[in-house]
């Protein structure tokens, strides 16, 4: 994706994403950037595969939003394989 | 930390030249959501330009339409600490949201927009999501 000049960062700075990954992570946050080193996301809810099927995860917070965990939380690059915006999930 | 008051001052005339009520305390907030009857809506205004940018053009669109809510109010997250958080205890199991839209009915919340559906978004339709849950809840004579 395109960098942007909305304060130099990603273009989906400011936009709620599902980021999942390799492992058995699942992440919803606020983009703050992704570059070179990961997906960095602001106001973070974690899923982690022991609490419920991450559909259900997912699905719900496209509804009503999501519950944050973590503040500020790095997603590494290598373990990243999608990000979506938590908008264009159909709830 | 609250933003510089007058950073946040043309962005909360934007609600209150539509004739929204700005609620800065709790205890404009217990007020405002007391009277029960009818319809309510409640709109966590936020600085963040991603979202609220388009929720403010978005509300001021809406209030436009046939049928709205009776009473529409305002919070100021990240500003008006105390009456946001007041505010988000009248919908507790919604997951705190900045921008975003609550509406209720006779006290129960009936529709609530998140930050992530009006993110992205153009004003046309933000209003659109909003009006819809007018004509759903709203319509019976009633004017704001």
């Amino acid at each position: 994706m395109e960098r942007t000049f909305h304060h130099g960062k990603h273009e989906l700075h400011g936009i709620t994403v599902v980021v999942e990954t390799s492992g058995a992570h699942t992440f919803i946050g606020r983009c703050d950037d992704i570059t070179d080193e990961g997906v960095m996301l602001l106001d973070v809810a974690i899923h982690d595969g022991t609490d419920g099927p991450k559909d259900d995860f997912i699905a719900k917070a496209a509804k009503f939003g999501h519950w944050a965990k973590e503040k500020a939380l790095a997603v590494p690059r290598e373990s990243v394989t999608n990000v979506t915006r938590l908008a264009d999930v159909t709830a | 930390m609250p933003y510089d008051p007058q950073l946040v001052q043309p962005m909360r005339q934007e609600l209150t030249d539509l004739g929204v009520t700005e609620l800065a305390t709790a205890e404009a907030v217990d007020t405002f959501m007391g009277s029960k009857e009818g319809t309510t809506l409640v709109i966590v205004n936020s600085v963040c330009g991603c979202a609220a940018g388009m929720a403010r053009p978005g509300i001021k669109l809406a209030l436009r339409h046939e049928n709205k809510p009776v009473r529409v109010g305002t919070v100021f997250a990240g500003q008006d600490l105390d009456a946001t958080a007041r505010a988000r205890a009248y919908f507790p199991d919604v997951p705190p949201s900045s921008p975003s839209f609550a509406l209720f009915k006779d006290g129960e919340l009936v529709h609530f927009v998140p930050r992530h559906q009006i993110e992205g978004q153009d004003a046309q339709s933000v209003a659109f999501n909003l009006m819809s849950a007018f004509d759903q809840h709203c319509a019976s004579g009633q004017s704001a």
